[in-house]
């Protein structure tokens, strides 16, 4: 499904990513974890094109990707979810999500066209929020939003693209017991057809849902494997001194 | 009590609400040259749609366009000149001049779109001086600093000599023009607009190509400057350098500012007061434009940022956020979130 090598970005002399041969196989669930500052993010904005690698490629279903815009990635079935929530503030979440709808239907540019022809999405618009724990909420404007239902919002956003392939940054970052247990239950039932690539700190998260794990240290992958086995890693354990590895 | 039953009323997406809202503006479209001298209502409207298509780049989509006497003058320049040569029905030479304008506006905007914030108004401002220096040096085209003149307002052999007819004959053309900038603001198209000035990144992901509609609204929008640039030159019976000049610029966003962008109204509320302040300067011998203009733009600025129309549908508006509130805090689920971990 994804295949990186020799993946690098380098911030004026500084290796946030730095030589990472990534495999993602199809349908899979696939863990990135790792310590804060060790590239994960930055590889996610490498893969959905938002940063340009410093060298190695990026391949997608076959196809070579790298260099591609953002644009350009989404509309090959990849979604993303940012670890930062990136929301429109002033809109509500109906319109962020008849937004990604619409994007995902390539209908935007239809400017002769009413604004009214939206409300087809009505039923999937709910249907989404709900997913996600924010039914009843559509005409509330995302600016308004707590932490965690942005990172909700975020969810709904990239399950509105219906991808193939979906690139989650800390979903359950800032959500509460209840909303991280309603999250794992929902990428559990999206996951059928689709492959995941997902950043988690949760540990919990991680060995329910993850069928491989690669750990990433100073942007170098450190190790990979199933949850097991990258859990009793030495390395691992040793990266992770004084973090919970539970 | 009352108060609180008129916010109710007014509460901005209420549809009587805008019903009357475009009741009144169309009375006041129709009614405009019997109050005030023609030929200044004329200019009015020319510069409510001028002002209303800067609004689509800089109100909704977030561009800041310095450089839109570029399509204006062009248009001016081309309708005076299909209308000369030509003697074409007027309206035949505007859509004409307009349609110049966009063809101007492609190149430019696919040069300049890729630049964000100052560094497109700058790109901007620059063609739009490149588009004055040919107009300048292009004399047996566009008369240099005499300007265009004679240019006829044929129109089925009637006679509209009389600016009181000929603003009749011309308006159907701006309200057509300001017509298609709201279908176009509430269109699918109008929502990723909005969704680029709100955040691009986040329509980069959702699949959108940014730049492309950029391009898109930017054609659009020098295309209903060039509508109205065209009936201006059409109006006054000559096309002139000003018409190219950067102040013309400067003052159709001063005219967003004022009246508040991304609001439609605004913009044309705005080109309103603009152009009878400067009649009222011109009349009374006061020659200080530019400084009267300046000074309300730095008031604006300041004072509201919203603009007058932004603030009043603000004021409107946030009379009615407590309930929207309220919802919001019933739908939140009990959890509370844990601060931001950055990472
Ligand atoms: N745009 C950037 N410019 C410079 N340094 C960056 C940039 N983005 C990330 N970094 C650096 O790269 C490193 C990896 O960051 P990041 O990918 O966000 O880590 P993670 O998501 O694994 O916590 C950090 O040291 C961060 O400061
Ligand atoms: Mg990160």
């Amino acid at each position: 499904m994804l295949r990186t090598s020799g993946l690098s970005k380098e911030f004026s002399g500084f290796r946030a990513v730095s030589d990472v041969d990534l495999s993602v196989a199809d349908g899979a669930v696939h863990a990135l974890v790792g310590p804060n500052g060790a590239g994960k993010t930055t590889l996610f904005n490498l893969l959905t094109g938002f940063i340009k690698p410093t060298s190695g490629t990026i391949t997608i279903e076959g196809r070579d990707v790298t260099g591609m815009r953002p644009e350009q990635i989404a509309q090959r079935g990849v979604a993303r979810s940012f670890q930062i929530a990136s929301l429109f503030e002033e809109l509500t979440l109906a319109e962020h999500v008849e937004l990604a709808l619409q994007g995902r239907d390539g209908t935007g540019y239809r400017f002769w066209r009413s604004d009214k022809r939206l409300r087809r999405y009505a039923a999937e618009t709910d249907g989404l929020l709900d997913q996600v724990g924010l039914g009843g909420m559509s005409g509330v404007p995302a600016g308004s939003l707590a932490y965690g239902q942005k990172r909700a919002l975020e969810l709904a956003l990239a399950l509105a693209l219906s991808p193939r392939l979906l690139l989650l940054d800390e979903p359950t970052a800032g959500m509460g017991v209840e909303d991280v247990a309603r999250t794992i239950e929902l990428i559990k039932r999206v996951r059928a057809d689709r492959t995941i690539v997902l950043v988690e700190h949760n540990m919990q998260v991680v060995s329910d849902l993850a069928d491989t794990v690669t750990v990433l240290q100073f942007g170098k992958v450190l190790a990979e494997g199933d949850y097991q086995s990258v859990r009793n890693d030495p390395d691992v354990i040793t990266a992770y001194l004084g973090e919970a590895v539970a | 009590m009352i108060l609180t039953r008129l916010a109710t009323l007014t509460n901005g997406w209420n549809p009587a609400l805008r019903i009357g809202l475009l009741v009144i503006g169309l009375v006041l479209a129709f009614g405009l040259p019997w109050v005030m001298y023609p030929p200044v209502a004329l200019d009015i409207a020319a510069w409510a749609l001028f002002a209303v298509a800067l609004d689509l780049l800089l109100g909704y989509t977030g561009m800041l366009s310095f450089g839109h006497a570029a399509f204006w003058g062009s248009s001016a320049y081309a309708t005076g000149i299909v209308a000369i040569e030509t003697g074409l029905p007027f309206p035949v030479a505007v859509l004409g001049g307009a349609l110049v304008a966009a063809a101007l506006a492609l190149p430019i905007a696919m040069l300049s779109v890729r630049r964000s914030g100052i560094y497109f108004a700058m790109v901007t401002l620059a063609f739009a001086q490149l588009v004055f220096f040919i107009a300048n040096q292009w004399r047996s085209v566009t008369g240099g600093e005499n300007g265009l003149q004679g240019i006829p307002r044929e129109f089925f052999g009637l006679d509209l000599s009389d600016s009181f007819y000929f603003y009749y004959a011309a308006l159907p053309l701006i309200l057509l023009g300001l017509l298609g900038a709201w279908r176009v603001v509430h269109s699918p198209f109008g929502r990723v607009m909005v969704a680029i000035r709100e955040n691009q990144a986040r329509a980069r992901a959702l699949g959108y190509p940014v730049d492309r509609y950029k391009v898109q609204v930017f054609v659009l929008s020098a295309f209903l400057a060039g509508l109205a640039g065209g009936v201006y030159a059409i109006g006054h019976g000559f096309a002139s350098l000003q018409e190219v000049y950067w102040t013309t610029s400067g003052k159709v966003v001063v005219m967003n500012i004022l009246g508040g962008m991304g609001t439609l109204w605004g913009p044309v509320l705005g080109a309103g007061i603009i152009v009878l302040l400067e009649d009222y300067l011109a009349t009374a011998g006061i020659d200080a434009v530019g400084l009267v203009t300046g000074l309300i733009f730095v008031v604006t600025v300041l004072l509201f940022r919203r603009g007058i129309w932004g603030t009043v549908r603000h004021l409107v508006r946030s009379r009615r956020r407590p309930d929207e509130r309220a919802a919001a805090q019933e739908g939140e689920p009990e959890s509370r979130p844990a601060p931001a971990r950055q990472g």
